[in-house]
């Protein structure tokens, strides 16, 4: 299969890769190029003030955040003002609960009894909304970057602790059979054997958590009290009716989202190279 | 240790699964560099013999005794070879890290567990697959593989549950001499179970036969066979086509007698 596609790879290497590339962002971004076009004519057309053109909101977004000196990476103070302690907190929560969620998924995927005793509490607490908490967290934490850290936390970290549960109770039992009579020590069992046979299933949860900590960061930054932020820029335009303003912050959400999940995507992939060539293998 | 009194010693070794009886009475030795095949009808309960042996399971009576010490939970310098290699080799880890993880524990340097592994690759016939995973790998290589990192853990004793179950018929010869070779090779002492009545015989320096309802020993066979074995001549000679009569009848006529296989085929885990 690989020899008889070879000698043509070979002779159209470089024209196929450069058209491969552009095929591939064509069919990619086309149909968002026609979309931003096509609500640039609409909102021109309609001259509505609720409704700023694309172009608007793009140049309102480079004035407030990207037209700072090239030695800050063209990032403004106000990019530092906002967008960076949204981030810094983001970033917090969801390592937080990933290191917590992985530890204890592992504790709990590990004992049957544990999990069985624990698993109604478990999924009750994961069904409540996470925003439903935030007012309680104000209540109970300082307000600012405690109460919306704690929040982040309690929003990302079920999908985590759960999938890493699941992940480490289906490890093959011939595996650790070969583990147990090889001697092998618990820590080497767990670094060796249980954790990387659950990280798919930890991935999984790591998608989850990524899209929940955002909503979440975003959130928590809305309500009174906050300083800073993406969220309190939202806010702060809404009570300006600084429309402009309002419409970039979500587009940069939409922006940081996409390419949170595409650097997630990216890791995984690289991770778990040996998952999908195995189960290639193995169907 | 010396060698009358046996590397392996088992006595009086039952077991039951709650109140299925799966094992009783069994009396059984290894001699050091013995080569012990055992042999018997589906549901005789050769595996839980071979994880009673191997301490994964706890027996309900009898005694097993390694190396002079009683077996109670894994006993060290002990390698398994599992039928399912597929899944017992770890596919995020390459071939020569496969081989090499259980020497961790014997706290040698990470270059000298890589190195022992390369040769216990090599022993096996793979010098060229230890930076492959084992999903890039055949069936009966993959086995090589598991056969290697049983090798290069240094065991005092190898068992080898059903180890060619999974396998095409050429390569399970293949894979038949590389174990006559790191027996004769090594001096290693190997307890092999197996279903295939041919391959007890072809591999054995004794044969053990089990019968089922419960699970016990039927009678133990010698083979008088040359040490040196080939998969043409040996099978052909007067004493292979003896023994495996016999053999088939003792598994085969004892089966019929004692009823057919109950519920508890496999281990419950």
């Amino acid at each position: 299969m690989t020899t008889a596609a070879l000698p043509l790879r070979r002779r159209s290497r470089a024209g196929g890769l450069l058209a491969g590339l552009v095929r591939g962002v064509l069919h990619r971004w086309l149909p968002l190029a026609i979309l931003v076009v096509c609500w640039e004519a609409a909102t021109r057309v309609a001259d509505s003030a609720f409704f700023p053109p694309p172009s608007e909101i793009v140049k309102r977004m480079r004035e407030m955040w990207f037209s700072g000196p090239a030695d800050h990476l063209f990032l403004t103070t106000k990019a530092g003002d906002s967008i960076a302690p949204s981030l810094g907190r983001m970033a917090l929560g969801l390592l937080l609960s990933t290191v917590a969620g992985i530890v204890l998924g592992l504790a709990l995927g590990r004992s049957e009894k544990a999990l069985a005793y624990l698993n109604p509490v478990l999924q009750f607490a994961r069904v409540i909304p996470p925003p439903t908490l935030v007012p309680v967290f104000i209540v109970l934490f300082d307000l600012g970057t405690q109460m919306q850290v704690a929040s982040i936390i309690f929003s990302a970290i079920w999908p985590i602790l759960l999938n890493t549960a699941d992940g480490v109770r289906t490890v093959d039992p011939v595996q650790m059979d070969t583990a147990e009579t090889f001697r092998m020590s618990a820590a080497d069992r767990i670094r060796f054997i249980i954790i990387p046979s659950a990280l798919p299933k930890i991935f999984a949860g790591l998608r989850l958590a990524l899209s929940l900590s955002l909503i979440l960061m975003v959130f928590s930054e809305l309500l009174p009290g906050t300083s800073d932020g993406l969220g309190f820029e939202l806010t702060n335009a809404q009570s300006q009716s600084d429309l402009p303003t309002l419409w970039s912050v979500i587009v940069l959400l939409g922006i940081l989202g996409y390419l949170f999940n595409t650097i997630l995507l990216a890791v995984e992939r690289r991770v778990l190279t040996w998952h999908r060539a195995a189960r290639k293998v193995a169907s | 240790m010396d060698k009358v009194t046996g590397m392996l010693e088992i006595t009086g070794l039952g077991h039951a699964y709650g109140s299925h009886r799966v094992l009783q009475g069994m009396d059984l030795k290894v001699s050091q560099g013995e080569l012990v095949t055992i042999v018997g009808p589906s549901g005789c309960g050769k595996s839980t013999l071979l994880r009673c042996i191997a301490g994964l399971i706890r027996p309900s009576e009898g005694k097993v005794v390694l190396n002079g010490t009683p077996i109670d939970g894994v006993p060290d310098g002990l390698a398994v070879v599992f039928q399912d290699y597929s899944r017992s080799l770890l596919p995020w880890l390459t071939v020569r890290d496969n081989v090499a993880l259980p020497l961790r524990r014997r706290g040698t340097g990470k270059a000298e567990r890589r190195a022992q592994a390369v040769r216990a690759l090599a022993s096996v016939g793979l010098d060229d697959a230890a930076s492959k995973y084992p999903w890039q790998l055949s069936g009966g290589m993959q086995q090589r593989v598991s056969i290697a990192r049983a090798l290069a853990y240094r065991p005092s004793m190898l068992l080898m549950d059903e180890p060619f179950g999974s396998v095409d018929a050429q390569t399970r010869e293949d894979l038949e001499d590389l174990v006559l070779q790191v027996h004769r090779a090594e001096g290693m002492t190997i307890l092999l179970v197996t279903h295939d009545i041919d391959e007890s015989v072809y591999l054995g320096d004794r044969v053990v036969v089990l019968a089922r309802n419960p699970g016990r020993i039927r009678e133990e066979l010698p083979v008088s066979l040359p040490a040196a074995r080939d998969q043409i001549g040996t099978r052909a000679a007067p004493e292979f086509v003896r023994l495996r009569a016999e053999v088939g009848r003792l598994v085969r006529g004892g089966a019929a007698k004692d009823g057919p296989p109950t519920v508890h085929e496999k281990p419950v885990r």
